[in-house]
Order: C-alpha cells, then structure tokens, then sequence
C-alpha cells in the first residue's frame, strides 16, 4: 500500500531539512524493483478497475447473443462470452468486487487482529485467554468451515440486504473472521517488547492512563508489522474470494468476479481458453504484486535494514 | 521426553473439543430440515413425530454430547467390531447421510484412498523438489539459481490452484495433440483398476497433472523454509570449526548444516499436510477425483449436514493431530525444546 507508504505530510511539522520517518521508509522501498513495479501494477489494476468503466462504457451485463463467443477484436478487446457479453466490461466489474472484498476484508481481519492483539500485549490479565483463542482459531480448518458458512448463511443474508449486498457482507465477514490470527500474533508479541521501554515507562510516570497509552503510544509504534500484514492480507483475501467463487460458493451467476469469471470460462476451456486467461491472469498478478509490494514494505519498515 | 509429549497431548484434547463444539454449533445453525426431502404427503404431526425420533427435540447440549459420543465411540467401536471378533458392534445406530442414506464413515471411507494417493503423492514430491532447491540457493545465495528460485516460488504462492490447474489443463490437454507422449487426462478415472502395466501406466498419466499442481505449491512454500533455515546455519561458529579442521565442503553442508537445518523444515513439512488436504478440495474439484475434498462439496451444495460436519470434524482432527507430531518431532530433533 504505498498511500500508506508516502509520508502523510502533516506529521512534517517544521521546514528544516529534518526527516521524517516515511522518508526514509520511501527511499529504501525505490531501491526494491519488484516492491516498485508491484506497487505500480497495483495502482495500475485499481485505476483500471474502479475508473476503467467511465472510458469503456459497455454494460457488463448487456447481452448481444449475435455476438456471442468472439475473440479478440477492436469492439471487444478481450472477445465476448458465450451470451455475447463484453469480457473486458466483465473483467473491470468483477475486478470492482474483488478489489473490494480483498480491501474491506482485510481491514476487518487487520482491525480485529490488531484489537486481540494490542490487548493481549498490554494486559497481562487477558494474554493467556486471547493467545490460547488464537491459537484454537489457527487450528480451525479454514476453508471447510467458509465453505460451511456460506451455506448457512447465503439465504438469509440476500433476503435481509438483497443478494449482492448481502453476499459482500457475508463473505467480507467471513473471510476477515478466519484471517485475524497471524496479525494478532505479530502485534501482540511487538506490544509485549514495547511494554518494556523507557518512553512507556516515562509515559505511565506521569500518570497516562492504558486507553491513551495504547493510541498515543503502543499503536504508532506497531505500525510496521501492521501494513506488512495489511498487503499480504489483500493477497490472501482476493485468493480466498476467488476461490469460494470458483467452487460456486460466491457471488450469485449474473454478478461477475474474477473467481466466478474463472469459473464460467472453464466449461468452455476447450473451444476458448484464451477466456479462462484473462481473470486468472489478472488474480495472479495482483496477488504477485501485492506480494511484491508486501515484501518491499517489510525490507522498508525494518530499521536494521533501511539506510544500508 | 514423556513428560513433554503428555503435556503436549493435554493441550491438544481440549483444543479438539473446542473445535469440535464450534462446528457442531455452526451447522446446528443450518436451516436444513432432515425430514424435508420426504413425501409431502406425511402428516406434520407424523412429520414432527419423525423429527423427534431422530432426536431433533432434544437440547444443544445433549445433542451435542450425543454427536461427540458417536464420533469418538461408536463409530470406532463399530470398525473395530468388524475386523476384531472379539469385541461386539455397539447397540448405537450408525451416522446416516442425509443425501446417500448409508452410513457417513463408510462413504468416507471410500473416498479417503482417492485423496491419499493424489495429495500424498504430491506432497511427497513437491518436498522432495523442495529440499534440494533450497538447499542449493541457500548455499549459492543471491545467485543466478537462486533468483529463479525465489521468482518461482513467488510464482508458486501468487498463483492459487485453481488457476494453475486450469493452466496446467489448457497446456497438456487441450493444446497438446491427442497423440502427443505429453498429453494428459484432465479427468481423474477412479474406476480404473491396476491390474496390468498399461493400467499403470493410465494411472501414472492421469495422476500427473492433479499432482504437479499440488506439488507447485508445496515446493514454493518448503523451499522458502528450507533456504531460510540454511542461511541460518551457515553462518554459524560450528560451521566454521568444521572448515577449520579441514572437512570437505560437501561434508560441512550436507552433514552439520543440513541436519540442524532440517529440524524447523520437519515440522513444517509435518505442519503442511493438513493444509494440503484443504487445498486439494479445489484441485480436486477442477481434476474431478472424487477424494474427500469432493465429497465436502457435494454435501454442502445438497445441504448433507451429517456429512459436512463429520468431513469439517475430521479435517480439524487432522490439523490437531499434525500439530501434535510437529510439536513431539520438534521435541525429539532438538532437546532445547522439551525444557521450555
């Protein structure tokens, strides 16, 4: 994520050359090519995604049965499906939900692990009971019981939000429920070592209570390892979507994602297999971007390695 | 040692039981009616009646003490009846699919070799790739191998399997000429029966391509530990008394390096083969083999809650069990660990 990355420029409060932190951070993350192209590829794929639509204006869901399994051409760059309906208006759709899946649920798993974990750092009194629910959840097996989820709650979600709302929020829900554990181990070990320097220490002298202690204090020092966790949990949760989609377990048929996209082409993979291409290809490459960029972030946010 | 390994197993049964408290009350939760598929013609009042037989009245707790009795008494008790003459089979009706109407653990059963010879394969593969790769671009670090080597396991992780199987099936089946030496099944065929070379060799050929797919993942994953693990240890003081007294370099590396090296690889390689079983529910589906992971999703899009839960219960026992023997192994490779 190099809008985290960049340096907010209100933490920059005098004009003397003196640096900022994400100065620094920014300048060992350009040395990492592949943290470069990837973060690039990323932007690239959200701006195609989420304003490609505005320029290629073709209704994704306009069906032109005339028109139906055609390949490439200068009206539809990416051919058409078997209704006739444009590829490349479908992939930037299903890329919209994808997108959006992997961000908003990883935000929940990153809010959720950075909960169980700061408060299982700072107070000593609920560490046992939070890390051994941890480790219970770590020993869940995951894609079963999404699976098991999503069959038991697909019906009345879609009849309470309507069937896309309310697959978004099931699958969003279910995905960041099962993906909090490793952000929560990392963060809580982090906290447990700041606990023990002085500035904390300086900090409870003067009497700051735990709640101020923690935002003020333990949460912008935890920061690191929290985007690090933030891009590989985008990567992990496109995946996860994708796959639910690809078992037939996802969005409903007429609301493409990638995953679902996948989906459609392979029974169609012997007569048009350049159609099973474009949604694989666009899954793995931003999940290799995103990893890329995850990689180059970490490289980035340690201090024993920047300005080296 | 046996004082580690017990406290170990504590930990472990607990953890079991919690899990599987969580998945029975999940799918408690489903709203699937066991009376519903049949006759309309039945009463309601017969209907409920059918319900309470099958113990539908009964409170979450009961029937959940019912469940667990079932899956870790009867059930067992009842196989081993069967192949033990002098236990008897337990009075306790057996788990029926909602779905087949046979006994759940049988049809299991039946699935699990399916699994095992496809998953168990590749993972014996993908580690058997795995090690030398790592090995090699740990001891020739940043070198031209071990670029490619990191590019491709980056690959590996980036690249989920169902996509690659799709690929790996445009490749060999649908481009590749039909004649081809390098053409593949893209349909697993469990009705084929080994009983001559050329059956063996069919089997061989329609294994390869489930198994390369399976495998491409593990080797991204094992070779990243194990090139981690050798950087760890080759720049250790050991290492260098072992050059100073004069050993050869092969006997530095694949001696004292590999074997210290290997213990954190152990136990994730014992840690990975739950995982692998999740994984291959996907590959399964796209090869059609019909494993367990099959089986899963079968029940799940025809609502078999018996079924579900029992495959959910033992995926969990998997996971569990194999972060016993992880942990016991760690234990036994390397004594730091028993006095922790």
């Amino acid at each position: 994520m190099t809008e985290a990355a960049t340096p907010p420029s209100l933490d920059t409060r005098t004009e003397a050359p003196a640096r900022n932190q994400w100065w620094d951070v920014w300048d060992q993350f350009k040395t990492h090519k592949g943290a470069v192209m990837g973060a690039c590829f990323f932007i690239f794929i959200v701006l195609a995604v989420y304003v490609g639509p505005w320029i290629w204006s073709i209704d994704p869901t306009y069906i032109d049965i005339r028109a139906r399994n055609q390949g490439s051409s200068f009206a539809h760059p990416f051919g058409t499906d078997q209704l006739g309906r444009d590829m490349l208006a479908r992939m930037m759709a299903g890329g919209q939900t994808s997108i959006s899946v992997g961000l908003t649920a990883m935000g929940l798993a990153l809010f959720l692990g950075t909960l169980v974990g700061v408060l299982a750092g700072y107070f000593k009194r609920i560490d046992g009971l939070l890390m051994r629910t941890t480790d219970l959840f770590l020993a869940l097996p995951l894609l079963p019981l999404l699976l098991v989820m999503v069959m038991l709650f697909r019906q009345p979600l879609s009849a309470s939000f309507g069937p896309e709302t309310g697959i978004f929020i099931l699958i969003v829900i279910a995905i960041g429920i099962t993906s909090w554990m490793p952000t929560a181990r990392i963060v809580r070990g982090d906290v447990l070592a700041l606990k023990e320097r002085e500035f904390v220490l300086a900090a409870r002298s003067i009497g700051t209570r735990p709640g101020r202690m923690i935002l003020r204090h333990v949460l912008p020092n935890v920061m690191s390892p929290i985007m690090v966790s933030a891009t590989l949990g985008i990567a992990t949760a496109i995946i996860t979507e994708s796959a639910l989609s690809f078992l037939g377990l996802g969005f409903p048929p007429d609301f493409p994602t990638w995953g679902r996209l996948l989906f459609d082409a392979t029974d169609f993979m012997q007569q048009h297999p350049q159609r099973v291409m474009w949604p694989g290809l666009a899954i793995s490459l931003t999940v290799l971007a995103v990893n890329y960029m995850g990689d180059g972030l970490r490289d980035a946010l340690d201090p024993r390695i920047r300005g080296l | 040692m046996l004082t580690y390994t017990i406290r170990r197993l504590f930990t472990a049964i607990p953890t079991l039981i919690f899990i599987s408290l969580i998945i029975f009350l999940l799918l408690d939760m489903a709203p699937g009616d066991p009376t519903a598929s049949l006759p309309l013609t039945i009463p309601p009042e017969v209907r409920e009646q059918i319900r309470q037989s099958l113990g539908m009245g009964e409170p979450v707790h009961i029937r959940y003490f019912l469940w667990l009795k079932q899956m870790v008494w009867s059930e067992p008790m009842f196989y081993l009846s069967q192949s033990v003459s002098w236990i008897d089979a337990p009075d306790a009706a057996r788990l029926i699919s909602w779905q087949t109407r046979a006994p759940v653990l049988d049809t299991v059963f039946e699935r699990i070799p399916q699994t095992l010879m496809v998953v168990g394969l590749a993972y014996v593969v993908g580690v058997l790739i795995a090690l030398p790769i790592g090995i090699i671009s740990a001891y020739r670090q940043y070198s031209v191998f071990d670029q490619a080597g990191t590019f491709v396991s980056m690959i590996g992780f980036s690249i989920p399997p169902f996509f690659s199987g799709v690929l790996m099936i445009i490749l060999f089946t649908v481009m590749m000429p039909n004649d081809s030496f390098w053409w593949f099944p893209s349909i697993y065929d469990t009705t084929l029966i080994v009983d001559s070379w050329e059956n063996f060799g069919k089997q061989v050929r329609q294994m390869v391509l489930p198994v390369m797919v399976l495998a491409l993942q593990t080797t991204a994953q094992i070779s990243r530990f194990m090139r981690a693990s050798m950087l760890d240890n080759l720049n250790q003081d050991y290492v260098r008394t072992a050059r100073a007294k004069g050993m050869t370099e092969s006997v530095v590396v694949l001696k004292h390096v590999l074997r210290n090296s290997m213990i954190p690889v152990i136990t994730v390689i014992a840690l990975g083969i739950p995982a692998i079983f999740g994984g291959a529910i996907i590959t399964e589906q796209i090869f059609k083999v019909n494993g367990i992971g099959q089986l899963l999703i079968v029940s799940i899009q025809g609502s078999d809650v018996p079924m579900v839960q029992t495959l959910t219960f033992i995926f969990a026992v998997l996971i569990v069990l194999f972060n016993l023997i992880a942990d016991i192994l760690y234990g036994i490779l390397d004594p730091r660990i028993r006095y922790d």
